[in-house]
């Protein structure tokens, strides 16, 4: 039992709980989150704020998908010097996933950890998932 | 320290092996952090700390390679001395050229991530879960494992992966040799010892179409070379005994054309139908193709913008973050998967649980406090004490299930009821068992080996399914 106790005593001092939000493929195989405002999020956040989150991700990952002339210069190029490129140049897609880190966690100081809630960045999770943390005051089946 | 806790409730005399081994790995964990390649559940091997991945079976890439550089090793050695001498000096360079970029390209390709997708988190994974138990199916038949979504006005199926524990994003496939999801998964190649897949498909393509222009532009050059001998009035016979690499390096080439020249043209097709091998065996669109336009729902029905945007779109970052540091979270189950090896009885009443590994039950006991309720069931495998206790009961996985939990109830105030997961479990556990439809919807284990066999022979364009 010594060490339940201990244990418990090491807990963190909050419960969690997770949501996910998953990928939305209407449009295909590009990067792009389902906007619906999940439930158990509804007492935390305004829906308005979390659907503009999600938007502006997605409309990041499109920049970053984006098939256009850069993009395709960049290819070229890259096909030139026979791949070699990408051992010095960051490429346009990892220039946007740093600019969409910077974004979540501006989100994330300003509006969502204030509310007790915390984004995960999906490239953490493959790009499969956008994970939203629900932290809770730690009580017997709380956070359901 | 809280890691230390969670391994001194395991009972050593249970276990037949290693909870001391995992308490010295947590250790040495906890002095040496560890790259996520290094707990990475694929079949890939890791090389240069991270940097070069490989499938688990380099399969015929030593082969290619070898074929490539004795083929080209003879070539500069026999024939181009002769040819510079009566032809132009730019055909060593041209072919020194083509060479350096073929062998660029295949290291690319084999040494790539194909566009492997790291599998589902625990708590993701028990999140699709509840989402497919409570989608409003019947008690009379198991829950479905396929997810219908529209795309461009085509309906797409979405298959779940048992092994990644997620709906498999569209076209994106299970290759059962490297035990991982690929995404744009178009076949697993065994000249490159690698999947072809989002990353590095347009590698793969450079590297056959410069191996087509190489391999001809040797056959030619050796031709050439022969005729040029034989026309200094010697026989053909004479020549080719000049010259016996030449004949080598005709056999090679001349058996090697055939198939790249075809392999090269099929994936040209490919590409200019926005095609993956993998759909166009299946005839994924085939059937559903109208007169002007493909059924195919990702093509852009313009061949120029499907090539550019196969061959020059941007690259996609790969997803496994291989030379990333495991948190100390992450870090335990890595060790405990592997090392700790529970009593028969305790996996079989796995089995009966949430369709969870041991690596994941105790990651989420090393998380802890994830109220979609896995820690209860979870915890009498990792406390066989309890089960031992319950005995006879353990033979059954619900009342087992109950039993073993009440007493943790006690323990960790955050658990809710086990009851609900246990009907649930006996469910996946009997579409796990009783109905094997789901495994064999899952066409990627067949697949990876159709099309296995599709790059031994590429030049019969491919072979059909029967």
């Amino acid at each position: 039992m010594a060490e339940t106790h201990s244990l418990q005593d090491l807990q963190q001092p909050t419960a969690s709980s997770k949501v996910f939000v998953q990928r939305d493929y209407g449009s295909g195989t590009i990067s792009k989150f389902h906007t619906k405002f999940p439930s158990e999020l509804e007492p935390r956040i305004d829906k308005q704020q979390f659907e503009e989150t999600i938007q502006t991700l997605n409309n990041l990952y499109a920049e970053a998908e984006k098939l256009g002339g850069k993009s395709y210069l960049e290819g070229c190029l890259a096909c030139i010097t026979a791949y070699t490129i990408f051992l010095c140049m960051e490429t346009h897609y990892e220039k946007v996933l740093k600019k969409i880190a910077r974004y979540i966690k501006d989100q994330n100081e300003k509006i969502y950890a204030p509310r007790g809630l915390l984004l995960t960045d999906p490239i953490e999770r493959g790009l499969r998932v956008v994970e939203i943390t629900i932290f809770e005051e730690r009580s017997i089946g709380s956070g359901r | 320290m809280m890691k230390n806790c969670e391994y001194q409730q395991i009972d050593p005399r249970a276990l037949s092996v290693l909870p001391q081994s995992a308490q010295n790995n947590t250790e040495k964990t906890v002095q040496r952090s560890r790259r996520k390649w290094e707990v990475f559940p694929g079949k890939n091997r890791f090389f240069c700390d991270g940097r070069i991945i490989l499938a688990s079976q380099s399969g015929v890439l030593p082969l290619t390679l070898g074929l490539i550089i004795v083929t080209c090793g003879l070539f500069f050695a026999f024939d181009c001395p002769f040819l510079v001498k009566h032809l132009t000096v730019f055909i060593p360079v041209i072919g020194g050229a083509l060479f350096v970029f073929v062998v660029f390209s295949l290291l690319r390709t084999s040494f790539t991530d194909p566009g492997i997708l790291p599998r589902a988190t625990p708590d993701e994974a028990a999140d699709i879960e509840k989402q497919i138990d409570t989608s409003g199916s019947s008690t009379y038949r198991p829950p479905p494992r396929t997810k219908e979504i529209l795309i461009n006005q085509q309906v797409v199926k979405l298959k779940y992966c048992f092994t990644c524990k997620m709906f498999r994003p569209p076209r994106t496939s299970h290759c059962s040799l490297c035990d991982n999801c690929v995404e744009r998964f178009d076949h697993h190649c065994p000249w490159v010892g690698n999947c072809v897949g989002k990353r590095n498909y347009r590698f793969f393509y450079s590297f056959i179409i410069s191996l087509s222009f190489l391999t001809s532009f040797i056959f030619g050059c050796v031709i050439t070379h022969i005729t040029l001998r034989s026309q200094e009035g010697k026989s053909l016979v004479q020549s080719i005994q000049e010259s016996p690499a030449s004949v080598v390096e005709l056999v090679i080439c001349f058996f090697s054309i055939w198939s790249i020249l075809g392999l090269s043209g099929f994936h040209t097709y490919l590409i200019a139908s926005n095609l993956t091998t993998n759909e166009d065996i299946k005839g994924s669109w085939s059937s559903k193709r109208c007169a002007e336009e493909s059924g195919n729902p990702y093509s852009y029905n313009s061949i120029i913008t499907n090539c550019c945007a196969t061959l020059c779109g941007p690259m996609p970052p790969s997803l496994i973050d291989r030379r990333g540091f495991l948190s100390l979270d992450e870090a335990i189950p890595a060790v405990s998967a592997s090392e700790i090896e529970l009593p028969p009885f305790t996996v079989k009443s796995d089995a009966h649980m949430c369709t969870q590994s041991t690596k994941d039950v105790l990651e989420r006991m090393v998380h802890s406090y994830d109220v979609h309720g896995l820690c209860p069931p979870a915890t009498p495998k990792t406390t066989p004490l309890d089960l031992e206790v319950s005995g006879p009961a353990a033979a059954s996985s619900e009342p087992s299930l109950s039993a073993g939990c009440l007493p943790q109830d006690a323990r960790q105030p955050v658990v809710p009821p086990c009851p609900p997961f246990s009907r649930s479990n006996k469910r996946r556990d009997s579409l796990h068992s009783i109905n094997p439809a789901f495994r064999l919807a899952s066409p990627s284990p067949s697949l990876s080996r159709t099309t296995f066999i599709l790059g031994d022979a590429p030049d019969n364009g491919f072979i059909p399914l029967p």
